[in-house]
Protein backbone atom coordinates (compact mmCIF):
# COMPACT_ATOMS: atom_id res chain seq x y z
CA UNK A 1 0.00 0.00 0.00
CA UNK A 2 1.37 3.59 -0.57
CA UNK A 3 1.86 5.84 1.84
CA UNK A 4 -0.97 8.56 1.33
CA UNK A 5 -3.36 5.70 1.74
CA UNK A 6 -2.03 4.45 4.41
CA UNK A 7 -2.41 7.55 6.14
CA UNK A 8 -5.84 7.84 5.40
CA UNK A 9 -6.47 4.90 7.57
CA UNK A 10 -4.69 5.68 9.84
CA UNK A 11 -6.85 8.96 10.24
CA UNK A 12 -10.06 7.53 9.32
CA UNK A 13 -9.14 4.60 12.37
CA UNK A 14 -8.15 7.24 14.74
CA UNK A 15 -11.54 9.44 14.11
CA UNK A 16 -13.39 6.33 14.36
CA UNK A 17 -11.88 5.67 18.01
CA UNK A 18 -11.57 9.16 18.83
CA UNK A 19 -15.45 10.23 18.16
CA UNK A 20 -16.59 6.82 20.38
CA UNK A 21 -14.42 7.60 22.91
CA UNK A 22 -15.97 11.14 23.20
CA UNK A 23 -19.53 9.17 22.72
CA UNK A 24 -18.60 6.97 25.60
CA UNK A 25 -17.63 9.50 28.15
CA UNK A 26 -20.60 11.53 27.64
CA UNK A 27 -23.54 9.96 27.29
CA UNK A 28 -24.11 7.98 29.90
CA UNK A 29 -23.23 11.11 31.95
CA UNK A 30 -26.13 12.94 30.48
CA UNK A 31 -28.67 9.42 29.99
CA UNK A 32 -30.18 10.54 33.62
CA UNK A 33 -31.39 13.54 32.80
CA UNK A 34 -34.14 11.98 30.11
CA UNK A 35 -34.88 8.89 32.58
CA UNK A 36 -35.63 11.90 35.32
CA UNK A 37 -38.39 13.19 32.99
CA UNK A 38 -40.08 9.79 32.49
CA UNK A 39 -43.80 9.38 33.24
CA UNK A 40 -43.56 5.48 33.76
CA UNK A 41 -44.05 4.30 37.61
CA UNK A 42 -41.04 2.53 37.30
CA UNK A 43 -37.31 2.76 35.35
CA UNK A 44 -37.16 2.73 32.25
CA UNK A 45 -35.04 3.80 29.01
CA UNK A 46 -35.87 5.24 26.34
CA UNK A 47 -38.69 6.86 28.22
CA UNK A 48 -42.06 6.00 26.07
CA UNK A 49 -43.88 8.99 28.02
CA UNK A 50 -42.56 12.20 30.00
CA UNK A 51 -43.84 13.56 33.43
CA UNK A 52 -42.40 15.81 35.94
CA UNK A 53 -43.46 12.89 38.83
CA UNK A 54 -39.66 12.53 39.68
CA UNK A 55 -39.15 15.92 40.45
CA UNK A 56 -42.46 16.21 42.52
CA UNK A 57 -41.33 12.89 44.16
CA UNK A 58 -38.21 14.30 45.38
CA UNK A 59 -38.83 17.74 46.20
CA UNK A 60 -42.12 16.32 48.58
CA UNK A 61 -39.92 14.07 50.40
CA UNK A 62 -38.26 14.51 53.74
CA UNK A 63 -35.77 12.68 53.46
CA UNK A 64 -34.26 13.95 49.99
CA UNK A 65 -35.01 17.43 51.13
CA UNK A 66 -33.55 17.06 54.53
CA UNK A 67 -30.57 15.73 52.86
CA UNK A 68 -30.25 18.47 50.16
CA UNK A 69 -30.29 20.95 52.76
CA UNK A 70 -27.14 19.35 54.40
CA UNK A 71 -25.48 18.94 51.50
CA UNK A 72 -25.63 22.49 50.17
CA UNK A 73 -24.93 23.85 53.68
CA UNK A 74 -22.07 22.04 54.28
CA UNK A 75 -20.87 22.82 50.28
CA UNK A 76 -21.32 26.20 50.98
CA UNK A 77 -19.74 26.76 54.47
CA UNK A 78 -16.40 25.21 53.59
CA UNK A 79 -15.89 26.72 50.15
CA UNK A 80 -16.34 29.54 52.69
CA UNK A 81 -13.59 28.24 54.69
CA UNK A 82 -11.16 26.66 52.47
CA UNK A 83 -11.24 29.15 49.86
CA UNK A 84 -9.41 31.99 52.07
CA UNK A 85 -7.37 29.31 53.96
CA UNK A 86 -6.12 27.63 51.00
CA UNK A 87 -5.56 30.65 49.07
CA UNK A 88 -3.20 32.04 52.34
CA UNK A 89 -1.04 28.72 52.36
CA UNK A 90 -0.83 29.09 48.98
CA UNK A 91 0.69 32.76 49.12
CA UNK A 92 2.52 31.31 52.11
CA UNK A 93 4.05 28.48 50.24
CA UNK A 94 5.13 30.50 47.42
CA UNK A 95 7.02 33.22 49.21
CA UNK A 96 8.93 30.41 50.76
CA UNK A 97 11.76 29.05 50.31
CA UNK A 98 12.06 26.27 48.04
CA UNK A 99 13.17 23.38 50.36
CA UNK A 100 10.00 24.58 52.77
CA UNK A 101 7.85 24.87 49.37
CA UNK A 102 8.69 21.58 48.18
CA UNK A 103 8.21 19.56 51.69
CA UNK A 104 4.91 21.57 52.44
CA UNK A 105 3.85 21.43 48.55
CA UNK A 106 3.64 17.41 48.54
CA UNK A 107 2.24 17.15 52.27
CA UNK A 108 -0.98 19.23 51.04
CA UNK A 109 -1.11 17.56 47.36
CA UNK A 110 -1.31 14.62 49.05
CA UNK A 111 -5.10 14.02 49.86
CA UNK A 112 -5.69 14.28 46.56
CA UNK A 113 -4.38 10.88 46.01
CA UNK A 114 -4.43 9.28 48.87
CA UNK A 115 -7.33 6.47 48.94
CA UNK A 116 -10.62 8.24 50.25
CA UNK A 117 -11.73 5.18 52.10
CA UNK A 118 -8.50 5.73 54.58
CA UNK A 119 -9.09 9.11 55.25
CA UNK A 120 -12.68 8.22 56.03
CA UNK A 121 -12.15 5.38 58.25
CA UNK A 122 -9.59 7.68 59.94
CA UNK A 123 -11.47 10.74 60.37
CA UNK A 124 -14.57 7.89 61.73
CA UNK A 125 -12.51 6.83 64.41
CA UNK A 126 -10.85 10.69 65.14
CA UNK A 127 -14.71 12.07 65.30
CA UNK A 128 -15.85 8.74 67.60
CA UNK A 129 -13.92 10.58 69.83
CA UNK A 130 -14.44 13.66 70.07
CA UNK A 131 -18.06 12.86 69.54
CA UNK A 132 -18.14 14.94 65.93
CA UNK A 133 -19.94 11.81 64.21
CA UNK A 134 -23.44 12.27 62.81
CA UNK A 135 -22.65 16.39 63.34
CA UNK A 136 -22.77 18.79 60.52
CA UNK A 137 -19.68 20.40 62.14
CA UNK A 138 -17.99 17.40 61.81
CA UNK A 139 -19.02 16.30 57.89
CA UNK A 140 -17.49 20.51 57.46
CA UNK A 141 -14.59 19.94 58.65
CA UNK A 142 -13.29 17.07 57.18
CA UNK A 143 -14.97 18.29 53.56
CA UNK A 144 -12.89 21.17 53.88
CA UNK A 145 -9.91 19.09 54.74
CA UNK A 146 -10.31 17.51 51.71
CA UNK A 147 -11.00 20.27 49.50
CA UNK A 148 -8.01 22.77 50.96
CA UNK A 149 -5.59 21.09 48.41
CA UNK A 150 -7.41 21.87 45.25
CA UNK A 151 -7.80 25.74 46.33
CA UNK A 152 -3.77 25.40 46.74
CA UNK A 153 -3.04 23.72 43.53
CA UNK A 154 -5.08 26.30 41.40
CA UNK A 155 -4.07 29.28 43.39
CA UNK A 156 -0.33 28.24 43.91
CA UNK A 157 -0.28 27.38 39.71
CA UNK A 158 -1.91 31.17 39.41
CA UNK A 159 0.57 32.75 41.61
CA UNK A 160 3.54 30.88 38.90
CA UNK A 161 2.19 32.96 36.71
CA UNK A 162 1.77 36.43 38.35
CA UNK A 163 4.49 39.14 38.31
CA UNK A 164 5.60 39.53 41.74
CA UNK A 165 7.63 42.40 41.10
CA UNK A 166 4.06 44.48 40.99
CA UNK A 167 3.39 43.69 44.87
CA UNK A 168 7.34 44.50 45.61
CA UNK A 169 6.49 47.78 43.47
CA UNK A 170 3.64 48.33 45.76
CA UNK A 171 5.42 47.52 49.30
CA UNK A 172 8.55 49.76 47.89
CA UNK A 173 5.93 52.91 47.73
CA UNK A 174 4.67 52.58 51.00
CA UNK A 175 2.43 49.87 50.92
CA UNK A 176 1.94 47.21 53.85
CA UNK A 177 2.19 43.46 53.14
CA UNK A 178 -1.07 42.71 53.75
CA UNK A 179 -2.29 45.93 51.60
CA UNK A 180 -0.57 44.91 49.02
CA UNK A 181 -1.37 41.31 48.90
CA UNK A 182 -5.21 42.32 48.97
CA UNK A 183 -5.28 45.23 46.40
CA UNK A 184 -2.67 44.35 43.97
CA UNK A 185 -1.79 40.62 44.24
CA UNK A 186 -4.99 38.83 44.97
CA UNK A 187 -7.31 40.68 42.27
CA UNK A 188 -4.77 39.75 39.85
CA UNK A 189 -5.01 35.60 40.86
CA UNK A 190 -8.99 36.38 41.32
CA UNK A 191 -9.36 33.86 38.39
CA UNK A 192 -7.75 31.07 40.04
CA UNK A 193 -9.15 31.70 43.45
CA UNK A 194 -12.56 31.27 42.14
CA UNK A 195 -11.50 28.06 40.29
CA UNK A 196 -10.26 26.99 43.70
CA UNK A 197 -13.58 27.69 45.18
CA UNK A 198 -15.62 25.98 42.71
CA UNK A 199 -13.26 22.99 43.27
CA UNK A 200 -14.05 23.27 46.93
CA UNK A 201 -17.70 23.77 46.39
CA UNK A 202 -17.88 20.38 43.70
CA UNK A 203 -15.65 18.26 46.06
CA UNK A 204 -17.63 18.60 49.21
CA UNK A 205 -21.14 18.42 47.28
CA UNK A 206 -20.25 15.11 45.54
CA UNK A 207 -18.37 13.56 48.25
CA UNK A 208 -19.13 9.93 49.06
CA UNK A 209 -17.16 8.06 50.91
CA UNK A 210 -16.40 9.83 54.33
CA UNK A 211 -19.94 11.51 54.67
CA UNK A 212 -21.01 7.29 54.43
CA UNK A 213 -19.04 7.00 57.37
CA UNK A 214 -19.21 10.39 59.60
CA UNK A 215 -22.90 12.11 58.49
CA UNK A 216 -26.02 10.46 59.20
CA UNK A 217 -29.51 10.88 61.29
CA UNK A 218 -31.09 14.29 60.37
CA UNK A 219 -27.82 15.02 59.22
CA UNK A 220 -26.62 12.51 56.64
CA UNK A 221 -25.63 14.19 52.57
CA UNK A 222 -27.69 13.54 49.89
CA UNK A 223 -24.97 11.35 48.62
CA UNK A 224 -24.63 8.94 51.66
CA UNK A 225 -28.76 8.84 50.81
CA UNK A 226 -28.20 8.55 47.21
CA UNK A 227 -25.90 5.67 47.51
CA UNK A 228 -27.80 3.51 50.20
CA UNK A 229 -31.02 3.74 47.76
CA UNK A 230 -29.04 2.53 45.10
CA UNK A 231 -27.55 -0.44 47.10
CA UNK A 232 -31.07 -1.54 47.60
CA UNK A 233 -33.21 -0.31 43.70
CA UNK A 234 -33.13 1.73 40.92
CA UNK A 235 -35.18 4.78 42.13
CA UNK A 236 -36.25 6.70 39.50
CA UNK A 237 -35.84 9.60 42.00
CA UNK A 238 -32.32 9.41 41.64
CA UNK A 239 -32.22 10.43 38.06
CA UNK A 240 -34.33 13.98 39.25
CA UNK A 241 -31.58 14.07 42.00
CA UNK A 242 -28.87 13.35 39.52
CA UNK A 243 -29.61 16.21 37.21
CA UNK A 244 -30.26 18.86 39.77
CA UNK A 245 -26.69 18.10 40.52
CA UNK A 246 -25.31 17.86 36.98
CA UNK A 247 -27.35 21.43 36.64
CA UNK A 248 -25.75 22.55 39.64
CA UNK A 249 -21.86 21.56 38.54
CA UNK A 250 -22.12 22.72 35.30
CA UNK A 251 -23.77 25.94 36.12
CA UNK A 252 -20.83 26.78 38.48
CA UNK A 253 -18.02 25.60 36.01
CA UNK A 254 -19.79 27.94 33.29
CA UNK A 255 -19.80 30.49 35.71
CA UNK A 256 -15.90 30.52 36.59
CA UNK A 257 -15.28 30.08 33.29
CA UNK A 258 -17.69 33.19 31.90
CA UNK A 259 -16.15 35.29 34.98
CA UNK A 260 -12.07 33.97 33.49
CA UNK A 261 -13.03 34.98 30.37
CA UNK A 262 -14.29 38.32 30.57
CA UNK A 263 -11.02 39.10 32.55
CA UNK A 264 -8.96 38.36 29.32
CA UNK A 265 -11.28 40.51 27.09
CA UNK A 266 -10.52 42.97 29.80
CA UNK A 267 -6.94 42.95 29.50
CA UNK B 1 22.92 54.66 43.55
CA UNK B 2 25.55 52.76 41.74
CA UNK B 3 25.87 49.26 42.23
CA UNK B 4 29.18 49.20 44.42
CA UNK B 5 26.97 51.59 46.99
CA UNK B 6 24.66 49.28 47.51
CA UNK B 7 26.94 45.91 47.92
CA UNK B 8 28.68 48.84 50.45
CA UNK B 9 24.85 48.89 52.33
CA UNK B 10 24.23 45.25 51.91
CA UNK B 11 27.58 43.82 53.07
CA UNK B 12 28.00 46.47 55.89
CA UNK B 13 28.50 43.80 58.99
CA UNK B 14 25.34 45.62 61.23
CA UNK B 15 23.31 45.35 58.25
CA UNK B 16 23.97 41.84 57.40
CA UNK B 17 23.00 40.96 60.31
CA UNK B 18 19.61 43.24 60.08
CA UNK B 19 19.15 41.70 56.61
CA UNK B 20 19.33 37.97 58.02
CA UNK B 21 17.05 38.80 61.08
CA UNK B 22 14.43 40.34 58.59
CA UNK B 23 14.53 37.33 56.38
CA UNK B 24 13.82 34.99 58.79
CA UNK B 25 11.05 37.16 60.63
CA UNK B 26 9.87 37.21 56.96
CA UNK B 27 9.99 33.24 56.33
CA UNK B 28 8.18 32.63 59.42
CA UNK B 29 5.67 34.91 58.41
CA UNK B 30 5.00 33.07 55.20
CA UNK B 31 5.09 30.04 57.40
CA UNK B 32 2.27 31.40 59.40
CA UNK B 33 0.36 31.94 56.50
CA UNK B 34 0.66 28.40 55.32
CA UNK B 35 0.02 26.89 58.98
CA UNK B 36 -3.93 27.06 59.31
CA UNK B 37 -4.42 24.49 56.41
CA UNK B 38 -1.26 22.89 56.28
CA UNK B 39 -2.29 22.12 60.06
CA UNK B 40 -5.78 21.25 59.25
CA UNK B 41 -4.78 18.90 56.43
CA UNK B 42 -2.36 17.24 59.10
CA UNK B 43 -4.47 16.77 61.76
CA UNK B 44 -7.71 15.72 59.79
CA UNK B 45 -6.18 13.48 57.15
CA UNK B 46 -2.91 12.49 58.01
CA UNK B 47 -2.82 11.67 62.10
CA UNK B 48 -5.82 9.83 62.09
CA UNK B 49 -4.51 7.34 58.87
CA UNK B 50 -1.06 7.14 61.51
CA UNK B 51 -3.12 6.65 64.57
CA UNK B 52 -4.99 3.62 62.64
CA UNK B 53 -1.94 2.12 61.25
CA UNK B 54 -0.67 1.78 64.38
CA UNK B 55 -3.38 0.01 65.75
CA UNK B 56 -2.64 -3.18 63.11
CA UNK B 57 0.05 -3.85 65.16
CA UNK B 58 -1.65 -4.91 68.22
CA UNK B 59 -3.91 -8.40 68.62
CA UNK B 60 -7.20 -8.41 70.09
CA UNK B 61 -5.94 -8.55 73.26
CA UNK B 62 -3.90 -5.41 73.17
CA UNK B 63 -0.42 -7.34 72.91
CA UNK B 64 2.19 -6.00 70.10
CA UNK B 65 1.83 -8.73 67.57
CA UNK B 66 1.73 -8.74 63.87
CA UNK B 67 -0.87 -11.23 64.27
CA UNK B 68 -2.74 -8.74 61.37
CA UNK B 69 -0.88 -8.94 59.10
CA UNK B 70 0.20 -12.80 58.91
CA UNK B 71 -3.71 -13.07 58.50
CA UNK B 72 -3.90 -11.08 55.49
CA UNK B 73 -0.83 -13.51 53.91
CA UNK B 74 -2.98 -16.77 55.15
CA UNK B 75 -6.72 -16.17 55.09
CA UNK B 76 -7.86 -16.79 51.69
CA UNK B 77 -10.09 -14.22 51.92
CA UNK B 78 -7.63 -11.48 51.91
CA UNK B 79 -5.86 -13.34 49.13
CA UNK B 80 -8.80 -13.42 47.31
CA UNK B 81 -9.18 -9.62 47.88
CA UNK B 82 -5.65 -8.65 46.60
CA UNK B 83 -5.79 -10.96 43.95
CA UNK B 84 -9.61 -9.17 42.57
CA UNK B 85 -7.87 -5.51 43.51
CA UNK B 86 -4.80 -5.70 41.40
CA UNK B 87 -7.00 -7.73 38.45
CA UNK B 88 -9.41 -4.79 38.11
CA UNK B 89 -6.96 -2.03 38.84
CA UNK B 90 -4.58 -2.88 36.12
CA UNK B 91 -7.45 -4.07 33.41
CA UNK B 92 -8.98 -0.60 34.30
CA UNK B 93 -5.43 1.06 33.66
CA UNK B 94 -4.94 -1.52 30.54
CA UNK B 95 -8.51 -0.28 29.06
CA UNK B 96 -7.75 3.38 29.78
CA UNK B 97 -4.79 3.88 28.20
CA UNK B 98 -6.11 1.90 24.76
CA UNK B 99 -9.00 4.24 24.67
CA UNK B 100 -7.33 7.10 26.38
CA UNK B 101 -4.12 7.45 24.19
CA UNK B 102 -5.72 7.27 21.07
CA UNK B 103 -8.20 10.31 21.59
CA UNK B 104 -5.66 12.54 22.91
CA UNK B 105 -3.13 12.14 19.83
CA UNK B 106 -6.77 12.74 17.60
CA UNK B 107 -7.22 16.03 19.54
CA UNK B 108 -3.63 17.04 19.40
CA UNK B 109 -3.94 16.70 15.66
CA UNK B 110 -7.21 19.60 15.83
CA UNK B 111 -7.07 22.93 15.77
CA UNK B 112 -6.41 24.79 19.25
CA UNK B 113 -10.08 25.65 19.56
CA UNK B 114 -12.08 22.44 17.96
CA UNK B 115 -9.95 20.83 20.16
CA UNK B 116 -11.12 22.57 23.52
CA UNK B 117 -14.65 22.36 22.08
CA UNK B 118 -14.03 18.40 22.14
CA UNK B 119 -12.24 18.31 25.53
CA UNK B 120 -15.84 19.74 27.07
CA UNK B 121 -16.75 15.71 26.48
CA UNK B 122 -14.25 14.83 28.71
CA UNK B 123 -14.87 17.83 31.26
CA UNK B 124 -18.48 17.69 31.73
CA UNK B 125 -18.08 13.52 32.80
CA UNK B 126 -14.97 14.32 34.92
CA UNK B 127 -17.18 17.29 37.09
CA UNK B 128 -20.07 15.07 37.24
CA UNK B 129 -20.59 13.55 40.24
CA UNK B 130 -19.31 9.55 40.36
CA UNK B 131 -22.64 8.62 42.06
CA UNK B 132 -25.05 9.91 39.42
CA UNK B 133 -21.92 8.41 36.31
CA UNK B 134 -22.73 4.95 38.49
CA UNK B 135 -26.08 5.20 38.28
CA UNK B 136 -26.20 5.92 34.59
CA UNK B 137 -24.32 2.40 34.43
CA UNK B 138 -26.55 0.52 36.31
CA UNK B 139 -29.55 1.79 34.79
CA UNK B 140 -27.71 0.95 30.94
CA UNK B 141 -26.34 -2.53 32.39
CA UNK B 142 -29.03 -3.61 33.66
CA UNK B 143 -30.65 -6.98 32.69
CA UNK B 144 -33.33 -5.54 30.58
CA UNK B 145 -31.53 -2.50 30.34
CA UNK B 146 -30.58 -0.62 26.74
CA UNK B 147 -27.21 -2.07 26.11
CA UNK B 148 -28.67 -5.68 26.67
CA UNK B 149 -32.14 -5.30 24.34
CA UNK B 150 -29.77 -3.91 21.33
CA UNK B 151 -27.29 -6.55 21.80
CA UNK B 152 -30.22 -8.65 21.15
CA UNK B 153 -31.97 -6.95 18.56
CA UNK B 154 -28.32 -6.85 16.70
CA UNK B 155 -28.03 -10.79 17.11
CA UNK B 156 -25.17 -10.72 18.80
CA UNK B 157 -26.31 -12.63 21.78
CA UNK B 158 -29.87 -14.86 22.18
CA UNK B 159 -30.99 -13.57 25.36
CA UNK B 160 -30.17 -10.58 28.03
CA UNK B 161 -26.62 -11.09 29.57
CA UNK B 162 -25.22 -10.54 32.95
CA UNK B 163 -23.52 -7.13 32.37
CA UNK B 164 -24.16 -4.76 36.17
CA UNK B 165 -23.56 -6.45 39.86
CA UNK B 166 -20.24 -8.92 38.93
CA UNK B 167 -16.92 -7.78 37.74
CA UNK B 168 -17.87 -7.04 34.07
CA UNK B 169 -20.26 -4.04 35.56
CA UNK B 170 -17.81 -3.01 38.08
CA UNK B 171 -14.86 -2.28 35.38
CA UNK B 172 -17.38 -0.97 32.65
CA UNK B 173 -18.17 1.88 35.38
CA UNK B 174 -14.46 2.51 36.81
CA UNK B 175 -13.03 2.90 32.88
CA UNK B 176 -15.58 5.73 33.00
CA UNK B 177 -14.53 6.82 35.96
CA UNK B 178 -11.09 6.88 35.59
CA UNK B 179 -10.54 7.71 31.94
CA UNK B 180 -10.72 11.70 32.65
CA UNK B 181 -7.77 11.33 34.80
CA UNK B 182 -5.86 9.41 32.27
CA UNK B 183 -6.33 11.89 29.25
CA UNK B 184 -5.97 14.87 31.21
CA UNK B 185 -2.00 14.65 31.85
CA UNK B 186 -1.26 13.24 28.93
CA UNK B 187 -3.38 15.46 26.84
CA UNK B 188 -1.71 18.35 28.55
CA UNK B 189 1.66 16.35 27.77
CA UNK B 190 1.01 15.96 24.20
CA UNK B 191 -0.32 19.83 23.87
CA UNK B 192 3.31 20.51 24.68
CA UNK B 193 5.00 18.26 22.54
CA UNK B 194 6.48 19.91 19.64
CA UNK B 195 5.04 18.81 16.16
CA UNK B 196 7.71 20.55 13.74
CA UNK B 197 9.97 17.78 15.65
CA UNK B 198 7.70 15.33 13.68
CA UNK B 199 7.41 17.24 10.59
CA UNK B 200 11.28 17.59 10.41
CA UNK B 201 11.35 13.35 11.09
CA UNK B 202 8.41 13.00 8.20
CA UNK B 203 10.87 15.54 5.81
CA UNK B 204 14.30 13.32 6.14
CA UNK B 205 12.03 10.42 4.68
CA UNK B 206 10.30 8.79 7.78
CA UNK B 207 7.46 6.60 7.43
CA UNK B 208 4.40 8.59 9.42
CA UNK B 209 3.99 5.31 11.47
CA UNK B 210 8.02 5.66 12.26
CA UNK B 211 7.56 9.38 12.67
CA UNK B 212 4.78 8.89 15.80
CA UNK B 213 6.84 5.98 17.44
CA UNK B 214 10.84 6.85 17.57
CA UNK B 215 9.62 10.89 17.48
CA UNK B 216 6.24 11.24 18.99
CA UNK B 217 5.28 8.43 21.11
CA UNK B 218 8.47 8.78 23.47
CA UNK B 219 7.55 12.76 23.78
CA UNK B 220 4.66 11.75 25.14
CA UNK B 221 5.64 9.02 27.93
CA UNK B 222 5.62 11.48 30.60
CA UNK B 223 2.00 12.54 30.81
CA UNK B 224 0.82 9.10 29.71
CA UNK B 225 2.99 7.62 32.84
CA UNK B 226 1.34 10.19 34.95
CA UNK B 227 -2.14 9.25 33.85
CA UNK B 228 -1.14 5.52 34.37
CA UNK B 229 0.29 5.98 38.22
CA UNK B 230 -3.10 8.22 38.72
CA UNK B 231 -5.75 5.84 37.39
CA UNK B 232 -4.03 2.85 39.00
CA UNK B 233 -3.70 4.27 42.37
CA UNK B 234 -7.53 5.67 42.02
CA UNK B 235 -8.39 2.12 41.26
CA UNK B 236 -6.85 0.64 44.08
CA UNK B 237 -8.52 2.53 46.90
CA UNK B 238 -11.55 3.03 44.78
CA UNK B 239 -15.21 2.50 46.69
CA UNK B 240 -18.11 3.62 45.65
CA UNK B 241 -18.33 2.32 41.90
CA UNK B 242 -17.45 -1.45 42.60
CA UNK B 243 -19.59 -1.12 45.52
CA UNK B 244 -22.76 -0.52 43.84
CA UNK B 245 -21.83 -1.77 40.09
CA UNK B 246 -20.38 -4.94 41.37
CA UNK B 247 -23.50 -5.95 43.55
CA UNK B 248 -21.72 -7.66 46.36
CA UNK B 249 -19.73 -9.94 44.07
CA UNK B 250 -16.12 -8.00 44.01
CA UNK B 251 -14.99 -7.00 46.57
CA UNK B 252 -12.13 -4.80 46.26
CA UNK B 253 -9.87 -3.91 48.74
CA UNK B 254 -11.63 -0.61 50.00
CA UNK B 255 -14.87 -2.36 50.54
CA UNK B 256 -13.08 -4.99 52.46
CA UNK B 257 -11.56 -2.31 54.79
CA UNK B 258 -15.34 -1.05 55.34
CA UNK B 259 -16.95 -3.94 55.90
CA UNK B 260 -14.33 -5.36 58.22
CA UNK B 261 -15.17 -2.13 60.76
CA UNK B 262 -18.59 -1.29 59.94
CA UNK B 263 -19.53 -5.17 60.11
CA UNK B 264 -16.82 -6.93 62.29
CA UNK B 265 -15.51 -4.15 63.93
CA UNK B 266 -12.38 -5.25 63.79
CA UNK B 267 -10.10 -2.86 63.43
CA UNK B 268 -6.93 -4.42 63.78
CA UNK B 269 -7.26 -6.11 60.92
CA UNK B 270 -9.22 -3.07 58.62
CA UNK B 271 -6.28 -1.47 59.55
CA UNK B 272 -3.22 -3.68 58.37
CA UNK B 273 -5.58 -4.15 55.28
CA UNK B 274 -5.09 0.08 55.05
CA UNK B 275 -1.74 0.13 55.68
CA UNK B 276 -1.15 -2.24 53.00
CA UNK B 277 -2.96 0.01 51.09
CA UNK B 278 -1.26 2.85 51.88
CA UNK B 279 1.86 1.72 51.26
CA UNK B 280 1.09 0.97 47.66
CA UNK B 281 -0.35 4.13 47.37
CA UNK B 282 3.17 5.75 48.83
CA UNK B 283 5.13 3.96 46.70
CA UNK B 284 3.03 5.05 43.44
CA UNK B 285 2.87 8.26 44.57
CA UNK B 286 6.69 8.53 45.29
CA UNK B 287 7.32 7.08 41.44
CA UNK B 288 5.05 9.83 39.87
CA UNK B 289 6.56 12.80 41.59
CA UNK B 290 10.11 11.15 40.69
CA UNK B 291 9.19 10.95 36.89
CA UNK B 292 6.52 13.64 36.27
CA UNK B 293 6.32 16.06 39.68
CA UNK B 294 3.43 16.10 41.57
CA UNK B 295 2.37 19.80 41.22
CA UNK B 296 2.75 19.62 37.41
CA UNK B 297 0.25 17.00 37.42
CA UNK B 298 -2.82 19.43 38.46
CA UNK B 299 -1.56 22.55 37.33
CA UNK B 300 -2.19 23.53 33.46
Amino acid sequence: MDQVGQRKIDGMWLTVVGIAVLFFLILPTLIVIPISFSGASFLEFPPKSFSLRWYEAYFSSPEWMSGTKTSLIAAVITTIIATPLGTLCAYGLHCSTPRVRNTLQILVIMPIVVPVILIAVGVFSLYAKLGLNYTLTGIIIAHTALALPFVIVTVMSGLQNYDFDQELAARSMGASRAVALWTITVPQVKFSIQTGAFLAFITSLDEVVISMMVSGGDNATITRRMFNSMRDHLDPTIAAISTCLIVVSVTALIGVQLIGRRKNIDK
Amino acid sequence: MSVTDIKDITQNPRNVKKLKAEERRESLTFLGLSMPAVLGILIIVFLPIFWLSSLSFYDAKGALSTENYARIFESALYKRTFVVTSQISITVTVICVLLGYPLCYWLTKMKDRTASILMIFVLVPFWTSILVRTYAWLVLLQRKGIINSSLVSLGIIDEPIQLAHNLTGSIIGMVHIMLPFLILPLYATMRGIDTDLVRAALGLGSTPRKAFWHVFFPMSLPGLFAGIVLVFILSLGFFVTPALLGGGRVQMLAQRIESTITIYSNWGAASALGVVLLLLAFVMIWLMNRVFGLDKLFMR
